[in-house]
């Protein structure tokens, strides 16, 4: 199943790679990875969308763990949590009527338009991955989508429980 | 007041005098020449000049595996240091503190596909415990005591530092700070068991009825070996020991059964196959020991003590997981089997051993003595070299057939004393890994034992050996052939031999000679035991034993592939 980890880890050159290696070395599936350091700067936070069984994920959670770099790493979806996307999607918008229709779908999924040029809108919309699908997918039906790009998930647990040093 | 300043060089040098170094296994290049100045005007430690980079990486690691010091190598950039790729892997298989010192061309021209430039820290990531960049030469100090932390710390392994030449160049000084006394918020192993997991792990003890202990190189590592040897005779358990672990307790101790797994002994396999309770103790189920984890162990319950959690329930499902370091883990086990008032179950250890001593009958490592006039079988110049070595001598392994020779025929009365790359299994470590260890003990016995393949994958180090007088004894035993290949070539592959047989060997007396040594051929049974005994008499000079075995025999017993445990092959074509 899928599953999205929290990664707090020493922002030192070298960290990210590590991560990244040790997906591949050890044949974990990273569906995405989003990392950016956090109000502390000597710190990074990744947070990794992968897929597996739960015997896979207690060894990606120790894998993961036994990093030297790696202070805490944490399986969001064991409780509560909060995850967001963001996308910005181009797409061809090269009359009124699908002008209109794309920002009333825009409207529908809360996203908004960021730029316009003569025959294209760029829009930003955030949600979880579920919600990007289905906007992606209404779209695609209405109109064509010229390119976008997706930041991968960030996630957060609910409530008190926090990921810190 | 004025402060001294010194280069990078001199601080690295600085931090190595600081960290007890005693000798650094290395090689000189251009990145590094300014450390090479630095150790020239120093005399805390020695430098160990090798003939290839590889060499001094397991030279280092068999320094470690005999004394327990971290080993320091010292490579220059690119290919110095992709040399010492392989052994970084070794080390980081078998849990080997390391500390890798690599060269690097200038901050500068990093990048630029420079001279001698690698990205060492990239080629090496998946085999270190951790590496390190420096990019500032004040901060060298603190990154070796980090690296030696590391290295030597929680599950021990291989650690890379890269030393770029503009850090280490006379131009530029600073200030030498070095705080030994490492703390790191992002590392701190676990070291002592969870009391919970104590107290399930005994209960589960004092209940069983088919107890085995199962221990590993995590015993050797962690000095544990008078630890388990009394945990073992306060159970009266049966106890088995990973290749890795062999020495861990006694080889001739009554209740060890023998190595496990692959080639390991009926007994210890049919013992692990047929437990109700399994005690690993740093030991981490490795697919030469389990054989198809499917059918692994179905009726036992297992306890698994290691230091490093990503060990537990990898491959086999621990029932009761205990993260800490293995001496004080069993520690905390005797303390709560005393407080518990422990008694061993005499009459299902009587009923256990009973079936134990049948499987023991059946004496699985044997072979057929030679007839008169035939060649030599390996197994018997392992007996001879126990024999006139009273049990006493290191015994530095290369990878192969001789190795589970070794293995099987050598009983090991002390931890470290048995020397070989397990994980990895690289061929070539041995001759190195014996220097290592003759340089830390120069009087006791060192043997490398070796084959004819394995000892041309660093025969070159035979110059070292008469640069740095390391009189260790190579005993090759000698079957024109990659015996292992060839075995699993006649076993699994209708006997097809594809580039297993080695033509044009080298007159291997003529090679020790050449290189300055004593070279002692042994072609005749009747001389087999005169020859070692005149070989392993001589003190002050390698002596270089080329044994001619016969080509015919194979390593036994041997698991069926894909079987459980116990399935194995006793001899040809008869199944245990």
């Amino acid at each position: 199943m899928r599953r999205i980890l929290a990664i707090l880890l020493e922002n030192e050159p070298g960290s990210l790679s590590r991560i990244v290696g040790l997906f591949s070395q050890r044949a974990f599936n990273i569906e995405s990875l989003t990392v950016a350091p956090t109000e502390d700067d000597s710190l990074s936070r990744i947070t990794i969308a992968t897929r597996g069984d739960d015997r896979v994920l207690e060894q990606i959670l120790k894998q993961v763990n036994k990093l030297i770099d790696v202070i805490r790493v944490t399986d969001l979806t064991d409780r509560e949590h909060v995850e967001r996307e963001l996308i910005l999607i181009k797409v061809l918008a090269m009359n009124d009527k699908s002008r209109t229709e794309v920002k009333r779908i825009t409207d529908i999924f809360r996203g908004s338009i960021i730029d316009i040029g003569k025959q294209i809108y760029t829009i930003q919309l955030t949600g979880n991955a579920d919600k990007i699908n289905a906007f992606i997918e209404t779209l695609g039906n209405e109109t064509e989508i010229i390119e976008s790009v997706r930041s991968g998930c960030v996630g957060i647990a609910r409530g008190e429980k926090a990921l810190r040093v | 007041m004025t402060t001294e300043l010194y280069t990078g060089a001199e601080m690295v040098v600085k931090a190595l005098s600081a960290l007890d170094v005693k000798y650094v296994f290395g090689y000189p290049g251009g990145s590094v020449l300014d450390i090479y100045d630095a150790i020239f005007q120093q005399d805390d430690f020695e430098h160990i000049l090798v003939r290839h980079e590889q060499a001094a990486t397991h030279m280092a690691d068999g320094y470690t595996r005999a004394t327990g010091e971290v080993g320091v190598v010292l490579a220059t950039s690119g290919p110095g240091a992709t040399n010492c790729v392989t052994g970084i892997a070794t080390a980081y298989m078998d849990s080997i503190p390391m500390v890798v010192l690599a060269g690097q061309v200038a901050t500068t021209l990093i990048g630029d596909d420079a001279f001698q430039e690698t990205d060492i820290i990239g080629c090496s990531r998946p085999i270190v415990k951790h590496s390190f960049n420096c990019r500032k030469i004040e901060d060298i100090p603190n990154i070796i005591a980090k690296a030696f932390y590391i290295a030597n710390s929680g599950r021990p392994g291989p650690v890379v530092v890269e030393l770029p030449k503009d850090l280490l160049i006379p131009e530029k000084k600073a200030k030498f700070s070095i705080n030994i006394n490492v703390d790191m918020r992002s590392y701190n192993p676990t070291v002592t068991g969870h009391p919970k997991q104590i107290k399930k792990a005994a209960k589960l003890i004092s209940e069983a009825k088919k107890l085995v202990v199962y221990s590993g190189g995590g015993i050797v590592i962690a000095n544990a070996s008078e630890l388990l040897t009394e945990l073992v005779e306060t159970l009266k358990a049966p106890i088995t020991n990973t290749l890795m672990g062999l020495g861990g307790i006694s080889g001739t101790h009554e209740n060890f059964i023998g190595m496990l797994g692959m080639h390991g002994s009926l007994e210890a396999n049919k013992t692990m196959a047929n437990a109700d309770v399994i005690l690993a103790l740093g030991a981490r189920f490795d697919d030469r020991v389990t054989n198809n984890v499917k059918k692994f162990c179905p009726n036992a319950k297992i306890i698994h003590v290691d230091i490093d959690p990503t060990s537990i329930s990898k491959t086999i499902n621990a029932h009761v997981p205990i993260v800490g370091l293995v001496d004080i883990v069993i520690q905390q086990l005797l303390d709560e089997l005393k407080e518990t008032n422990y008694q061993p179950n005499e009459d299902a250890l009587k009923a256990w051993w009973a079936q134990i001593n049948e499987w023991r009958a059946a004496k699985s490592f044997s072979y057929v003595p030679e007839e008169k006039g035939a060649k030599i079988k390996p197994q018997h110049v392992v007996e001879s070299m126990y024999r006139i070595t009273n049990g006493e001598a290191y015994v530095c392994s290369d990878v192969g057939q001789h190795q589970m020779f070794a293995a099987q025929y050598y009983p090991f009365a002390k931890p470290r004393q048995w020397i070989n790359s397990g994980g990895l299994g690289t061929m070539g470590f041995g001759l190195p890994a014996a220097m290592g260890v003759k340089l830390a003990f120069p009087d006791k016995h060192v043997i490398c034992i070796t084959g004819d393949g394995s000892i041309q994958m660093n025969i070159q180090e035979l110059s070292t050996c008469l640069q740095y007088n390391l009189p260790v004894v190579i005993v090759t035993l000698n079957n024109r052939s990659l015996g292992m290949v060839r075995q699993w070539q006649d076993m699994i592959y209708g006997g097809r031999h594809s580039s297993s047989y080695m033509e044009s060997l080298p007159n291997f007396i003529k090679i020790a000679e050449a290189y300055g040594h004593i070279g002692i051929e042994i072609n005749e049974l009747s001389e087999l035991d005169s020859k070692l005994e005149e070989a392993f008499a001589i003190k002050n000079r390698l002596v270089f034993v080329d044994v001619l075995v016969d080509e015919l025999e194979h390593v036994y017993p041997m698991q069926i592939k894909t079987g459980a445990i116990d399935e194995m092959w006793l001899k040809k074509g008869v199944k245990a």
